[in-house]
């Protein structure tokens, strides 16, 4: 028999199926079907951790998802843990391995408890007040400790190897929570045609109904005991082809349109779960209607010392003992603040458990007939009490009650009755939280003293106890209405009358807020929120020190945060503060639900886009190749670039030398796939391209190149590249390699939406064709044999050109362009013959020399020419003429994006900052790129900079650093000294023209 | 995730879409005419409205197109959506929801 204090029958568990776990380090036997906390209780444990900032003992607390104490730490193994787990959520198996957290170095002797005495110095917002000064001990210091005395369980410090997985469904009906009102809906839902989800959060569909004594319950149904009726209704749902039921799912998120964000989990409850199998499932479900029937949790009573562990909340008690049959404690006192409650003393009695007093602490003369049952069983029932403090160190042990007045004072003698076990309630919260995330309007129900689902915005209904419709057959009933109404809303035929929606009931209204005290202050804490160690005094204090938003009063004293979203303390917490304030409950407002609403792990969130999945990948035809030859690649975008090509023992510094210098003096190859290509075609292609680029394109002949400025209608270069006319109707434009998705998209913007009259057609050609680029002095040598049917001669095919042949027998586009300042042609051909054609260069190339160069070589070989690169020369906030680049608008052309821009005042000033090139003193030293030019070596005060670096490399061929920069006035500036702020002091420079190297172009040329 | 009507297409998740900016901001067609002013004001200037606002879309994971949407801003709900070239809707036809 698994623990000691499990009722000898009844439950929903299996005694004859005894399972084996641990909980820090000391085994135990609990039953399949346990839960952690029901198998721990049944042992008599009831120490389950300690709080996040006093370090107080703490036990359970609820039954389910609302449990803000009993958070523990499940392990696996040293990869798979996972903390802050609700230990009455966590499913019990074979070899299940517990920790308790936020203690040490043990649970019973917990050093951090300390912090309990030093309570009165560290109220709400204390961390706001105490730790002002020094300046910055905030993060060198305080911080730091406080982060490490406070806090919850450790995160796992291995990758998680468990696979997650997502799926996307729609449905007719989306039923949340299969209590006895979602399964009602369900049922009716599927049994009128429509397509129906129905999930919930536990291992098992029920609901409330679980908790009810299998045995003896007075619970019916239309005249059918509970029991059956549930056990009818799932082989029914089951059975049903429309229906998918989804248990151990939570429903975490509502997002608009009626999408929900589930969470399932599949194998956290089993003892030995296939690494094969996904551990999670995220479900992204689209319905036509939405049934919410997520039922309502109990409220905790505030009073001093109501968070020792062995006080729980009354509805957890029934839970334990009649699903788990377990017997959370043998003398029993009962706080309670309405009537539903008495039940869980009456079924504690029938099962044996000494009930010491049922204190009623609502003012008035309650009655019903829970009531007279209790009566009638003989229970002491002592109505218009409060209770004054609990005692006890790692369990209660006792609790002192007194008298209320006529007038709701504390009076008279104060009784201290001994027990093991409190339970309390304060009534019911409907759980509105995805509801009010679905953006629905909350209306406050005096009489239930609670908020119910108001307005909707979506198409969703509110069944059962989350709209204060309490009562079982009232919450079937409708149930049952809401779902045929809302099969009926989503295009169903329904032939069955609509049972009209049942009001709410205030029977479980109880009584929000902290019990009244005596006058004086009392030095045991009365918790609102467990989870965050929030006293009612906290937030007496927050109101007196003038928080009146109740969103203030959450962040200045953390109550409702964290996992517990409320769920426990929200309307304490609003009595308290309204109680303060002097105001109405509704008037102060309730704080917003955020999702989740219970946890999610973030595996569950990445599903599949993990590792190599985590983003797609861009490679080139000639990747493979590139990296057998021992590239390194860099990311841009998300393509994959070779930046060098390192031989056995070279550096990136070495490597990049030696590719700039075999360039320079041979040639080299460089694939050049990843730049952008659009394909701009049609009647009125060049009118369209005249509009869009600054330069002139009517007067450029077919078969020549022209390097295009793009310009934003801001007058702000956003794009360049080479742009070749193939036919008098087709352009070949190139982008940058990260700008070409936005270059399109701008393009088709101005083609759709301001010359839709224009007849040209823009297709993106970027993954039809590899680009391989061949530079240097023997580019020609290198390519002529390949070719047929073209002459390579500088007359035949001068610099900028193109022309269309073959290479390999493979149709190509050959462009003869330079962006190294050598001879180079750029070969295009279909991607598919990229590979080969590539290798059969190579081949060839062998005899003069030919040397593969990357990225960053490139980036050397442009800057010795002062060529840019958007984006790095360039910012947003760069014309063309400050780029040097005036050159290129296409003169007495009437419009083009941008032009007006540059008209402006401020856009053609001579002081714009201009570019231009930095020479170090010292030839080895390097600027740092980004570094800031200043006029002069000694500054006494701050000065605005005049810019500055934008390039900076070593140039092999100068054998020398090279820097571009952007300077204040620049152009004018050349001779000048300048000085660039480095780490070690600032570094004179003389300012110079940008291009370093061959500037009359001869190599280009040649 | 929203669901929003494509013109062209029909009703698709968010996810398909871009943004574009207000709607009805026509480029001047003769921009030399137009002082720095009112340049700057075809730039810079929008709408910040807070309720029904005209704005530009495109079905970028789609058909590609560009259309213009009614949307109040402050429920971020779609009241329409219709092709380029084409008027706003009424404000008495501005009631319909896409339909999951």
């Amino acid at each position: 028999m698994s623990g000691d204090l499990r009722a000898a029958s009844g439950g929903r568990i299996d005694r004859n199926r005894v399972l084996r776990f641990r909980f820090d380090d000391r085994e135990y036997t609990g039953a399949a079907g346990d839960t952690l906390a029901s198998a721990l209780l049944a042992n008599g444990v009831h120490l389950l951790g300690r709080s996040f900032k006093y370090h107080r003992p703490r036990g359970v607390l609820s039954a389910g998802a609302d449990e803000p104490s009993a958070l523990v730490t499940v392990r696996r193994d040293a990869a798979r843990m996972t903390p802050n787990l609700r230990a009455t959520q966590v499913e019990l198996y074979e070899g299940l391995e517990a920790f308790s957290q936020n203690r040490w170095p043990s649970l019973e002797l917990d050093v951090g408890a300390v912090s309990g005495l030093l309570s009165p110095f560290i109220p709400a917002g204390f961390y706001y007040k105490t730790f002002m000064w020094p300046r910055g001990a905030w993060h060198r210091l305080y911080e730091p400790k406080i982060r490490a005395a406070a806090g919850l369980g450790r995160a796992p410090e291995q990758a998680d190897p468990d696979i997650y997985a997502n799926r996307f469904a729609h449905c007719d009906v989306l039923v949340v929570g299969a209590g006895p009102a979602g399964l009602a809906a369900a049922a009716a839902a599927a049994g009128s045609g429509a397509r129906v989800i129905l999930c919930d959060e536990q291992s098992e569909p029920g609901g409330s109904l679980l908790a009810e004594p299998a045995a003896h319950s007075e619970a019916a149904i239309a005249g059918e005991p509970a029991a059956r009726w549930l056990t009818r209704t799932l082989r029914q749902l089951t059975a049903h082809p429309r229906l998918t039921l989804l248990t151990r799912t939570t429903a975490f998120g509502y997002f608009p349109h009626n999408l929900l964000g589930l969470n399932q989990r599949l194998s956290d409850h089993l003892p030995r779960p296939d690494p094969g199998q996904p551990r999670e499932r995220q479900w992204q479900v689209r319905a036509r209607e939405v049934v919410l029937a997520t039922g309502a949790l109990e409220r905790p009573l505030v009073f001093p010392g109501n968070d020792r562990p062995g006080i729980l909340l009354a509805g957890a008690a029934r839970t334990y003992l009649n699903r788990f049959g377990v017997l959370p404690g043998s003398r029993v006192v009962l706080v309670t603040a309405c009537d539903a409650a008495y039940q869980a003393a009456l079924d504690l009695h029938r099962a044996g458990v000494s009930v010491s007093a049922i204190v009623d602490v609502r003012s008035g003369a309650p009655d019903g007939p829970l009531l007279e049952a209790a009566r009638l069983a003989g229970l002491p029932v002592e109505t218009q009490a409060t209770v004054l403090g609990t005692s006890g160190r790692l369990r209660v042990r006792a609790i002192r009650i007194q008298k209320l007045d006529s007038a709701g004072a504390p009076a008279g003698p104060v009784r201290r009755i001994r027990c093991d076990l409190v339970l309390m309630s304060g009534g019911l919260t409907p759980s509105v939280h995805l509801f009010s995330q679905s953006r629905g309007k909350l209306a406050w129900d005096e009489s239930l003293a609670a908020f119910l689902p108001g307005q909707a915005v979506e198409r969703v209904r509110s069944v059962g106890a989350c709209r204060g419709v309490f009562s079982l057959a009232a919450a079937v009933s409708d149930g049952t209405g809401a779902g045929l109404s809302a099969a009926r809303d989503a295009g169903f035929s329904v032939s069955a009358a609509i049972p009209e929606a049942p009001l709410p009931e205030s029977a479980a209204a109880g009584r929000p807020g902290a019990l009244p005290q005596p006058p004086g202050v009392s030095g045991e804490k009365a918790f609102v929120d467990w989870q965050n160690d929030v006293t009612a005094r906290d937030l007496t204090l927050a109101a007196r020190e003038g928080f009146r938003s109740i969103e203030h009063v959450k962040r200045y004293t953390t109550t409702g945060m964290a996992t517990d979203q409320g769920k426990t303390s929200n309307i304490n917490a609003l009595a308290i503060v309204a109680r303060e304030l002097g105001e109405a409950m509704p008037r102060v407002g309730l704080t917003t639900f955020r999702m989740p609403y219970t946890p999610v792990s973030f595996g569950s969130f990445a599903g599949f886009a993990r590792g190599e999945l985590f983003d797609p990948v861009r490679a080139t035809p000639m990747h493979d190749w590139a990296a057998r030859q021992g590239a390194v690649f860099e990311n841009v975008g998300l393509w994959k670039r070779a930046r060098y090509f390192p031989l056995p023992g070279e550096d990136m510094h070495a490597a990049v030398a030696r590719e700039c210098l075999a360039v320079r003096e041979h040639c080299g190859i460089f694939d050049a796939s990843t730049l952008g290509k659009i394909e701009v075609a049609g009647k009125d292609a060049a009118t369209f391209m005249n509009r869009m680029y600054v330069n002139a394109w009517a007067n450029l002949a077919v078969g020549r190149c022209r390097y295009g400025i793009l310009l934003r209608d801001d007058g702000f270069i956003y794009d360049d590249g080479v742009v070749a006319r193939m036919a008098p109707d087709r352009f070949h434009v190139t982008t940058t390699t990260g700008g070409a998705a936005g270059v399109l998209a701008l393009m088709e913007d101005y083609r759709q939406t301001e010359w839709p009259d224009l007849d040209v057609w823009l297709t993106s050609t970027t993954e039809q064709w590899a680009v391989i680029a061949l530079q240097g002095p023997a580019a020609r040598r290198v390519l002529e044999p390949l070719i047929e049917g073209l002459d390579l001669s500088a007359g035949a095919m001068p610099h900028m050109s193109a022309a269309r042949g073959r290479i390999c027998g493979i149709p190509m586009l050959l462009m003869r362009v330079s962006f190294t300042g050598e001879l180079g042609f750029e070969i295009n051909v279909p991607a598919d013959f990229g590979l080969p054609v590539w290798q059969a260069v190579f081949e060839t190339g062998q005899a003069h020399g030919i040397t593969p160069y990357g990225t960053e070589a490139m980036h050397v070989l442009r800057a010795d020419k002062g060529y840019i690169i958007v984006g790095q020369d360039t910012d947003g906030t760069v014309t063309p003429d400050d780029a040097g680049l005036a050159w290129s608008i296409g003169k007495g052309k009437p419009d083009f994006l941008g032009k007006r821009a540059l008209e402006r005042p401020a856009l053609a000033s001579p002081y714009r900052k201009q570019l231009v090139g930095l020479l170090t003193r010292d030839p080895q030293q390097v600027l740092e790129e980004g570094a800031q030019i200043v006029p002069g070596r000694h500054r006494s005060a701050p000065e605005p900079a005049l810019g500055h670096v934008t390039s900076s490399y070593h140039s092999a061929r100068l054998g020398r650093s090279i820097a571009l920069a952007l300077v204040g006035a620049g152009r004018s500036r050349i001779g000048e000294t300048l000085y660039v702020s480095m780490p070690d002091g600032d570094i004179p420079v003389q300012v110079t023209s940008p291009v370093f190297y061959d500037p009359q172009g001869s190599r280009l040329n040649g | 995730m929203l669901l929003i009507e494509c013109p062209y297409c029909g009703v698709r998740p968010e996810l398909e879409f871009v943004y574009g900016g207000q709607a009805h901001v026509a480029r001047p067609h003769d921009p030399a005419a137009c002082s720095d002013e009112q340049w700057a004001e075809f730039l810079y200037w929008r709408e910040n409205a807070k309720g029904v606002h005209a704005e530009r879309w495109r079905h970028t994971h789609g058909c590609g197109r560009f259309f213009n949407a009614l949307r109040d801003t402050t429920r971020d709900q779609f009241l329409a959506t219709y092709r380029v070239g084409e008027r706003p809707p009424a404000a008495s036809s501005r009631e319909r929801e896409p339909q999951p």
